[in-house]
């Protein structure tokens, strides 16, 4: 058991799981304390102990099955399945029709009376004679569920489904159609995402058994949210990114706040404390106190929103329309080859897919080709908002620096940089590609105070935490173009 | 000069309750069942079947994290969207084991002197002037003695002789600073007073603690706890806890109540609809002695389920129960 679980904690790690020491012993100590044969007591208790934060659920939850997997009787190479009287693999992938077919059916009978006993028994025959699964050979579960689904006629099982809900008068608290259709529909898709989820599991425990527990969780590993490259992800990715920005809004917004934690009442005010005792023949029962003067740090967020920026301009407005959310003096700008504030769209109460559209349909961040200029967006800037900039101000740019061989003026940046408090760039691409190509990172990056690799969630975690020691101890004046930018 | 107190034994708790219940909010009406009860803590079954008993229908996953939580003496951190009844674990949890139920609100600004404790600066004055003459060694004693101690709900949590359920709730709004308070009650169960010494806990408090997620919680804290996530019900607990909690709700209507709260969830809301939003949404049925919902009674009632008039759009959008 013991070599088991470190096993277990070597590969949530490697799948980017942080599980401590102290959390692998805390396991252990559980593990005294439950019933081992129950298989989800021990499952909770695991994931209780080392997983603390429910964006490495899922990979737990992956690394558990593949681990802990149920030990069914049936090994993979035995031909026919013991409880069902089916034909075997060969025959139904003669073509017959009936195999697959009347598989199929008795699938949407379980799952429509949610027979889940039986359901398992007949996941278990399907796997059987459709995956066509073979010994030794390296492709990942996923291939054989596609296999297996594709001959089991995915379509078909969701028509029988759907009949067999409407048979059923699934929504007798309902009356309306459409609002009825719906939820039948959501329905046989939960049920359905049941039975991939049950097949999966079964190809999985296979594949286990056949190539062993390391191998196979390594094919199933995928990197963890945080570490997503935001240029390319996919996107179910993405939402799923978004979700944890809120968070990091909040954690940003209170770092920037620059709150003095310690002392939550200002000063004692002397005086009026001496007056309140007056009240109390000179003992000073009531302590007054100043009231603390809170630092409200103006921002100024400009995104480049160009074509190449795409994916990452739409995670930064994501961004940026949940600082909104927290700052009432944040200033959204967006720019392409022009710029444009964008904070009047940001008004709370939308949602930000409606956010995104107007952008582009209102703002006016391009005015020659929509090809990214720096120097032009810029300068606009600067003319446009640049009197507003003060000493309060903190302005972020998120932006790849590429200027399409365009020239490029210094001056409006040099000039933000002598009024504002600080300037950081953002940058999603590889620090690698810097200054590489069209790329001006170091020459726009001497003007700012830090510049940051944000290709991912950490990355930007990182960025909102060293503000915060920035804020603390303010950086010496800086910017000589020559001198080359502090780069992180 | 530092002693140590078994607040077991100690006078702390008696002579603090009484100031306790005045300047602090405490749900103590949850409290003290009469009859001595076999405790529901024995095994996850017992404790799912006790939380039954008192309203709260918990998920197999819950009742075994709260089993290990008393047997390892480990806080629980439970976290997930709002209102899918993190805090009403917590109550559920006390009034099923007969404890007290500590509660502790965070809020942005919170610190020691409202979560742990806090000398009664008054009363010390007032004892200083009213014998100006005595000696200061016997002074200095008696001012910083526990009759001068405010206490707060982690001191009164960690005082009490008797077993409570510590509730700290929306961790979440505490800025990350503050949350250091909170390490060494969670692992040692004890707080140091530099006047008084450390006051170890008699009997070891289950404590929850709660969050929203609008902020990530400090490593440090998460690694003492155990680590709950609550999730939306599927459609079937859901229907459950709709039926536990809206009696005389028909079940047809138990059901599409739940499909239809699924299909919202689903949705891009901007605030999807709560567990306790659909309990509110099937009490409105049942006041209104709807028998089916229909398109008119769902655009008519949606703000129970939602709460901005977007997202009541779309949702009216999406179920077309416009057309």
């Amino acid at each position: 058991m013991l070599s088991l679980l470190t096993d277990f904690v070597d590969e949530l790690r490697t799948a980017g799981v942080p599980v401590s020491m102290v959390e692998t012993i805390d396991a252990m100590d559980t593990l005294q304390v439950i019933d081992l044969a129950d298989r989800s007591a021990l499952k909770t208790a695991l994931s209780a102990t080392m997983v603390k934060s429910s964006r490495h659920l899922e990979a737990f939850d992956t690394a558990f099955e593949v681990f802990f997997a149920v030990g069914r009787p049936p090994p993979p190479d035995e031909n026919p399945s013991p409880s069902r009287n089916r034909p075997p693999e060969g025959s139904s992938e003669g073509g017959s029709a009936g195999g697959p077919g009347s598989l199929a059916e008795a699938l949407a009978a379980a799952l429509g009376s949610q027979d889940w006993g039986a359901l398992n028994r007949l996941v278990e025959q399907a796997v059987e004679e459709l995956a066509g699964m073979t010994s030794g050979r390296p492709v990942g579960g996923a291939y054989y569920l596609y296999r297996t689904l594709r001959r089991l006629d995915f379509d078909l099982l969701r028509e029988m489904l759907v009949e067999m809900l409407e048979q059923r008068g699934f929504h007798p608290g309902l009356t309306q159609n459409a609002m009825e259709n719906r939820l039948r529909s959501e329905e046989v898709d939960a049920l359905l995402e049941r039975l991939r989820q049950e097949l999966m599991a079964e190809i999985r425990r296979r594949l286990v058994a056949d190539r062993g527990r390391q191998a196979v969780a390594a094919t199933l590993r995928t990197p963890p949210l945080e570490e997503i490259d935001l240029m390319h992800a996919s996107e179910l990715q993405l939402r799923s990114i978004e979700e944890l920005i809120g968070p990091l809004t909040r954690k940003l917004a209170a770092r920037l706040a620059r709150r003095d934690l310690h002392r939550h009442r200002g000063r004692l005010d002397f005086r009026r404390t001496v007056r309140a005792s007056l009240g109390a023949g000179g003992v000073p029962l009531d302590l007054r106190f100043r009231s603390q003067r809170r630092f409200r740090p103006e921002i100024f967020l400009l995104c480049d929103v160009s074509g190449s920026m795409a994916t990452f301009a739409r995670f930064t407005l994501q961004f940026t329309y949940a600082m909104s959310a927290r700052f009432s003096s944040l200033r959204a700008f967006a720019f392409v080859d022009g710029v444009d504030e964008i904070t009047p769209l940001l008004s709370p109460g939308l949602r930000f897919g409606e956010v995104a559209q107007r952008i582009f349909a209102e703002a006016e961040v391009v005015e020659l080709d929509g090809h990214s200029d720096y120097g032009n967006a810029l300068s606009r800037f600067s003319d446009r908002y640049g009197r507003e900039l003060t000493a309060r101000s903190t302005v972020i740019v998120a932006g790849d620096a590429r200027n399409n061989y365009r020239d490029f003026d210094e001056s409006p940046l040099a000039e933000a940089a002598d009024t504002t408090e600080a300037i950081y760039w953002l940058n999603p691409e590889p620090r690698a590609y810097w200054n590489t190509g069209d790329s001006l990172m170091l020459r726009m990056g001497a003007y700012c105070t830090e510049v940051y690799e944000v290709r991912n969630l950490t990355q930007l975690e990182r960025f909102v935490e060293r503000l915060a020691d920035h804020r603390r101890k303010p950086p010496a004046r800086r910017i000589r173009p020559s001198v080359a930018p502090s780069v992180r | 000069m530092v002693q140590e107190y078994r607040t077991g034994r100690s006078p702390l708790s008696i002579a603090i309750a009484s100031r306790y219940r005045r300047s602090c909010k405490l749900s103590g009406s949850l409290s003290q069942a009469q009859t001595p009860i076999p405790d529901p803590l024995e095994s996850p079954r017992l404790i799912a079947a006790a939380l039954a008993d008192h309203g709260y229908l918990a998920s197999e996953r819950i009742a075994q994290v709260i089993h290990l939580a008393d047997r390892l003496s480990k806080p629980v951190l439970a976290e997930g969207p709002a209102g899918v009844g993190k805090t009403e674990l917590a109550k559920a949890v006390a009034a099923a084991t007969g404890r007290k139920l500590v509660r502790l609100q965070c809020y942005e600004g919170l610190d020691e002197s409202k979560a742990l404790y806090e000398w009664n600066y008054r009363k010390q004055l007032l004892r200083i002037s009213a014998d100006p003459a005595s000696e200061w060694g016997q002074m200095e004693e008696d001012i910083f003695s526990e009759g001068f101690l405010l206490s707060r709900p982690l001191l009164e949590a960690i005082s009490s002789s008797d077993p409570v359920v510590l509730l700290v709730d929306e961790l979440d709004r505490v800025e990350m600073e503050t949350e250091a308070l909170l390490l060494e009650v969670l692992s040692e169960f004890q707080i140091t007073i530099p006047e008084l010494g450390t006051v170890r806990a008699g009997s070891h408090p289950l404590v929850i603690l709660t969050s929203n997620n609008t902020r990530e919680l400090s490593e440090a804290l998460r690694r003492r706890c155990l680590f709950l996530h609550i999730p939306y019900p599927n459609p079937d607990r859901e229907k459950a806890i709709l039926l536990a909690r809206c009696p005389g709700l028909p079940e047809a209507l138990a059901i599409s109540i739940a499909q239809v709260a699924r299909s919202l969830r689903g949705m891009a809301l901007k605030k999807p609809p709560s567990v306790s939003e659909t309990i509110d949404w099937g009490r409105t049925l049942l006041t209104l002695g709807v028998e089916r919902i229909d398109r008119d009674f769902f655009s008519d009632t949606a703000h129970v389920l939602l709460k901005y008039q977007t997202d009541i759009e779309l949702a009216c959008k999406e179920l077309a129960v416009g057309e």
